[in-house]
């Protein structure tokens, strides 16, 4: 079994970026493992473009922006492995992975980062009534398609979901001279990023079907259309309002979940909101030496955060193996109120400055989020509107963590008019 | 001109071409599919039953009880997993009556194995089960195997020594001269043969018309399932039923031999024989009738639901019965998988008894190796495997970690996949979590490199079900250049 500082699990943006930052502060014995054959990984059926305005106040496509990893990496020599499928972490680090060259081969990691990525909900989670025919795909899937293997996947499409993948397809599909008929979102909001509903719907008259969703899907070979229909408040479908479209496809974009199985295999406590593992500000796990950063951790809205995200865990990683980890002597859970859903980190063990990153669970207008040590407000924020489909941060400074008084940070999102007409 | 035609390649055809594949006939089978095992054998409750509930004397208790004993060997020569889990039927504690009538019809039925089961024992044994539950039937000989597995096995058997198969062959047309049928395909292509088996499973009676042996009526009964994700695995590893009505044994939740839960089949009769969509009602009726027996199923980790049709006959009985070198099999609902290796037998005794001649192959092997052993082979066995053939160190499908070369063995053995569902059910491939979501795009693509056709015609389950219906741009006017 070969010796490695530190292994990167995913060769895509947050795999890359942490692996240059870990390689910048020192670390010579790294190596990514990828298992499509490039570097880059989702990014690079993303042709669209819109990556890395915060980065690099630039509109990059995601071909570009992986670029510009993978040439960081190719600078530095940093290596890695292609083809390479990770089959099993333990959790005192012992990777096990499979490719054509070296067969099935094991690693003792110094440290490991998890950059494993999400993957899209399924139709069967969905549980749609109807038959099952040829012509139903996941957004990505039909992405893939049109984008790498240069096919069309049909012509006639209704898309289920308003997730920002589904709203660039509905765009993508339409400019491939598809006839993209409705978008359906069961919630009475998308989402999706309000500059992909502009961009990618309303530019092309593709009507947003808000609180509606797919009841069955009919066709036996091929899809022959779906019957769609309008959700009460509890999201369930009011029969008369039933409506069929005929169409020759259906596109899934219903939601991403974090492709933890090999997290789960360590041992690492998930968050059961985020579906990620729970870390703190350094994104190591509860199991000293493993860290997760990027999709597999939370699901972002802009790579750019999985970038910034990944070098903090590159960096941490890099200190871990290096023996320079701060050590910790404090342990402070982040809880949430429900109008935020979960923050990332967890908890926090150091008193150096610390950006949590954060969704909220429902669109809400003039609210001040509010984070509490016990009863003594440390931190707050207005903002005119928060919606689930944007990712919120709040950055704690060194003095806001090194006055605490107790072991605990409540963030809470407070309604200011509901707050005013309390008062009145 | 053959010996032996075999109409519809159902795990009953399917078992039947197997065991007939020993004797040095011509053998053939057909089947009006893209591929093997689409209808009644493709979407059931994967369970081996021990023989306890049909009527004593019927076809359906013989045949289950004779198939349950036979069929730990037939999986073993055929590489297929094979379970023997356990069958719990529960009831509550005014349903004791009919656990005990059933239990007494088991010991009829010549079933071994059988005991009740009180409520302290019951609920040790599986802690999962709603409190109220009172009591159960304990059968110990019930099993579980993976049926479209069995079924491609049988005929791939069958193949490997000597048989053919047909597929798209959708029989219309049956005319019988002298002792030689011909049998006409839609698309015109005609065999011969002299002895003839129906084992067309919802078509039966359609054939049995043609051949002049009608007279009975098969009609769909809806079956709906759902499928929890791996992880949920422990919820039970016995099959849990509830006691049986007269549509059947009730929605049952049993494990699987692949380790995923399978919660149903609601039981509906409907007319359309070709109609497999799911229903709300059905979905909520899983729910409900599963939720009466087991606490806690998590329901929110179904990662699929889907419908078969079971092949219901008017008699009550399986029909099975030979007329002028016609093997009738009619209404072959459950049992039948449970069944089927008995049916073969007995098929084999109707055949012989009506005048067939037929030796027995000296080449004649009943075993078939499992495409899927890679997955078991230790880490030595596997970089082997890898070495010389460096797709089985490609994985393909990250879920169930199926292997490229699993999956171009799986087009070239017997019977080959050709299509999308032909690889899922061959190596798992587009089981798992993300149903497809990674993997399908590249299985498409090695399926038109190793059949050498375009991925544009490349179907999901055969006929009209393509994937793709263009290049975006390319050698069909769109070229920019």
């Amino acid at each position: 079994m070969i010796s490695i500082d530190l292994v990167i699990v995913g060769g895509g943006s947050a795999g890359m970026s942490a692996a240059v930052a870990a390689y910048d502060a020192g670390l010579r014995s790294i190596l990514l493992l990828e298992r499509g054959n490039a570097l880059g990984g989702i990014l690079l059926q993303c042709v669209h473009n819109g990556f890395g305005l915060h980065r690099f106040k630039e509109e990059l496509t995601g071909p570009e922006y992986a670029y510009r990893y993978e040439t960081q990496v190719l600078e530095r020599n940093i290596p890695f492995k292609l083809n390479t499928t990770v089959l099993d972490i333990s959790p005192d680090r012992v990777i096990t992975a499979i490719n054509s060259e070296d067969g099935l081969f094991t690693i003792r990691a110094g440290a490991i980062i998890l950059a494993m990525g999400c993957r899209e909900r399924a139709k069967g989670a969905l549980n749609i009534a109807g038959t099952r025919p040829a012509g139903i795909f996941s957004a990505g899937t039909a992405q893939k398609y049109i984008n790498i293997d240069g096919y069309m996947p049909g012509n006639e499409v209704v898309i289920l979901g308003s997730g920002d993948i589904g709203l660039i397809m509905a765009r993508r599909m339409t400019l491939e001279g598809a006839h993209v008929k409705a978008v359906c979102e069961l919630m009475p909001y998308s989402g999706g990023l309000a500059r992909n509903i502009q961009q990618c719907l309303n530019d092309f008259d593709i009507p947003l079907m808000l609180s509606h969703t797919v009841v069955e899907i009919h066709g036996r070979e091929r899809v022959t259309g779906v019957t769609i229909a309008h959700v009460d408040e509890k999201r369930r479908p009011i029969p008369e309002t039933r409506q069929y479209i005929a169409c020759d496809t259906l596109l899934l974009s219903c939601g991403l979940i974090p492709e933890n199985e090999l997290t789960c295999g360590a041992g690492i406590p998930l968050d059961r909101v985020t579906n990620g593992a729970i870390v703190d500000q350094n994104r190591q796990t509860e199991i000293p030496g493993i860290f997760a950063c990027g999709n597999v951790l939370h699901v972002h809205d802009l790579v750019d955060y999985v970038s910034e995200e990944a070098e903090i865990a590159g960096r941490a990683a890099a200190a871990f193996v290096q023996g320079n980890a701060a050590a910790s002597d404090r342990e402070i859970a982040l809880r949430t109120d429900g109008k935020i859903r979960y923050t990332v980190p967890q908890r926090i063990t150091a008193a150096d400055a610390v950006s949590v990153y954060f969704r909220v669970a429902d669109v809400y207008r003039n609210v001040q989020i509010t984070v509490r040590d016990g009863d003594r407000v440390i931190y707050e924020k207005k903002k005119a509107k928060v919606t689930p489909g944007e990712m919120e941060t709040v950055r704690l400074s060194a003095d806001h963590l090194r006055t605490l008084d107790g072991n605990c940070l409540e963030f809470s999102l407070v309604l200011i008019d509901a707050q005013e007409e309390e008062q009145s | 001109m053959y010996d032996i035609v075999v109409i519809g390649a159902g795990i009953v055809g399917g078992m039947i071409a197997r065991r007939l594949s020993k004797f040095d006939l011509k053998l053939c089978i057909l089947e009006k599919e893209n591929d093997v095992g689409m209808g009644a054998s493709r979407a059931n409750s994967a369970i081996v039953h021990a023989g306890f509930d049909a009527k004593e004397d019927s076809y359906k208790a013989k045949l289950n009880v004779r198939g349950s004993e036979l069929m730990e060997e037939v999986t073993k020569e055929l590489g297929v997993k094979y379970i023997r889990n356990e069958s719990l039927v529960v009831a509550f504690a005014h349903e004791r009556e009919s656990i005990l009538a059933l239990y007494a019809r088991g010991l009829k039925n010549g079933v071994r194995g059988l005991r009740i089961l009180e409520h302290d024992e019951l609920h040790a044994l599986e802690p999962n089960l709603n409190e109220d539950i009172d009591c159960a039937l304990l059968a110990s000989t019930g099993a579980i195997v993976c049926p479209f597995e069995l079924c491609l096995a049988a005929v791939g058997n069958a193949m490997d020594n000597g048989a053919e198969l047909k597929c798209n062959f959708e029989v219309v047309d049956i005319q019988k001269q002298d002792d030689t049928y011909t049998i006409t395909a839609a698309d015109g292509r005609q065999v011969q043969t002299r002895y003839l088996i129906n084992s067309a499973g919802l078509y039966s009676d359609k054939i049995a018309d043609m051949t002049g042996d009608g007279g009975f009526t098969v009609h769909a009964r809806r079956g709906e399932y759902m499928i929890l994700d791996r992880a949920y695995s422990d919820l039970t590893s016995r099959s849990i039923f509830h006691t049986p009505t007269k549509m059947g044994k009730g929605i049952l939740v049993t494990p699987s031999v692949h380790g995923n839960i399978l919660l149903g089949p609601t039981s509906v009769d409907i007319d359309d024989k070709e109609d497999l969509s799911t229903t709300p009602e059905g979905i909520a009726n899983i729910f409900d009738k599963t939720s009466d027996n087991m606490k806690d199923i998590p329901f929110n980790q179904v990662i699929t639901s889907f419908c078969g049709l079971r092949a219901v006959g008017d008699t009550g009985d399986f029909i099975i019965r030979e007329r002028e070198g016609v093997v009738t099999l009619g209404g072959i609902e459950s049992p039948g998988l449970s069944a089927s290796p008995a049916i073969a037998e007995y098929v084999e005794e109707l055949l012989l008894r009506a005048g067939l001649e037929a030796s027995v192959k000296p080449n004649y092997n009943p075993f078939r190796t499992s495409p899927r052993t890679f997955g078991e082979m230790s880490a030595e066995e596997k970089n082997a495997v890898i070495a010389r053939d460096p797709r089985y160190g490609h994985i393909v499908c990250r879920c169930e970690q199926i292997t490229e070369g699993e999956i171009v063995a799986a087009i070239h053995q017997n019977p080959g996949a050709r299509d999308i569902d032909g690889v899922k059910r061959r190596t798992r491939s587009g089981m798992g979590r993300c149903q497809g979501g990674f993997c399908s795009t590249v299985v498409l693509d090695i399926l038109a490199r190793e059949l050498k056709l375009s991925p544009i015609d490349i179907t999901k389950f055969g006929r009209g079900s393509r994937i793709l219906n263009r290049k975006t741009k390319g050698d069909d006017g769109h070229d920019i250049h």
